[in-house]
């Protein structure tokens, strides 16, 4: 097999991934996005890995324990992102990114400083908190 | 013409990688392509499709579903590859749990499922702009560099569970141990994440709710 078939298609899922992350506006769809780019990085892992335990006699497998590695890696961070969304859904009543814009710069610049006069401190400073 | 040939032994007897694979990827074209080929690109295809359904759909349900998809695909890629081992891990570990828990994070943050008209963001079309130059740029590298690359997948599996259990408990035991604590900080830090909420929500709901919700978001 020529060994542009998978680098292809991994290039191509990975830029799939890159459009779920940046355009997708709820946080469990961008943990889904960010799913299929670790899943193209293993496709590459495992193709580049096959060719080269041929070709260059290499018994390391490094290729195929990296692929491991990074599925346990992801399983742990989708756990722990998940329960970040989750808590955050709890505190805020949305998982919506586009609201989340606390620790946003450009709108309240020096809002911290001087005390924000609105009613958004206590949820900017409860959000600093937990950060 | 001796020495000619002395080079011509010398260089196909030297076992970098470039000059192995090149002789034998002259005699594989693009155009002829072999069965497994061909079985590559119609799973990658339908890969590929999923995937950038999941990303577009409106339907959050349907995107994991269409995930599941994805993720099937590639391990079938894997099993084309002959990763055989890990081609089974990703069924197992990535349909099994994580789509499984993707899907328990939509059903707990968004309780009316359906079409939801707000999944994109305003930036798409600059994402979209971004996602397909990268695109471009990566598939027009990867192409020419490795156009003439030939992967011989011939012989003895490279991904067995002999080879991979061999290569992983010889030359990875040390990142493996490591990994176990990292995947035990993981579980310890998800309880704790769950359960500072808890606090905040355990005076206002009864012991038991609360202890059957925090069963549920573990």
């Amino acid at each position: 097999m020529h060994l542009a078939y998978p680098a292809v298609l991994s290039a191509l899922l990975f830029c799939t991934g890159l459009y779920g992350v940046l355009a997708r506006r709820n946080a469990i769809l961008v943990l889904m996005s960010v799913e299929l780019m670790l899943n193209a990085v293993n496709l590459n892992l495992v193709a580049f890995d096959v060719w080269l335990s041929k070709a260059a006699e290499e018994t390391l497998h490094s290729g195929q324990a990296l692929t491991l590695f990074t599925i346990a890696i992801a399983a742990a961070e989708i756990g722990i992102g998940l329960a970040i969304v989750l808590a955050v859904h709890r505190n805020r009543g949305t998982a919506d990114i586009d609201k989340l814009r606390d620790t946003a710069e450009g709108h309240e610049t020096d809002g911290h400083d001087t005390g924000s006069p609105d009613s958004e401190a206590p949820a900017a400073q409860k959000a600093e908190a937990t950060a | 013409m001796s020495l000619a040939a002395a080079a011509a032994t010398v260089a196909h007897t030297t076992t970098t990688a470039a000059s192995a694979t090149t002789t034998t990827a002259d005699t594989h074209g693009f155009l002829s392509p072999t069965g497994v080929e061909i079985a590559f690109l119609l799973v990658g295809l339908v890969t590929l499709g999923a995937a950038i359904v999941t990303v577009t759909t409106r339907q959050l349900v349907h995107a994991a579903l269409w995930l599941v998809v994805t993720l099937g695909g590639l391990a079938v890629e894997y099993l084309l590859l002959t990763a055989e081992f890990i081609a089974w891990v990703q069924v197992l570990i990535y349909v099994g749990s994580v789509v499984v828990l993707l899907l328990f994070g939509l059903m707990l943050t968004r309780a009316p499922i359906g079409r939801s008209p707000d999944a994109d963001s305003g930036n798409r079309w600059a994402a979209l702009t971004v996602a397909v130059a990268s695109a471009a740029a990566l598939v027009w590298v990867v192409v020419d560099a490795f156009r003439a690359t030939w992967i011989d997948l011939d012989g003895a599996a490279a991904g067995s569970t002999e080879v991979t259990g061999k290569a992983l408990f010889q030359n990875w035991v040390l990142p493996f141990e490591a990994l176990s604590v990292l995947l035990l900080a993981a579980l310890v830090g998800a309880i704790v994440l769950s359960r500072k909420a808890k606090t905040n929500a355990a005076d206002t709901a009864t012991g038991g709710k609360a202890d059957a919700d925090k069963e549920r978001a573990r």
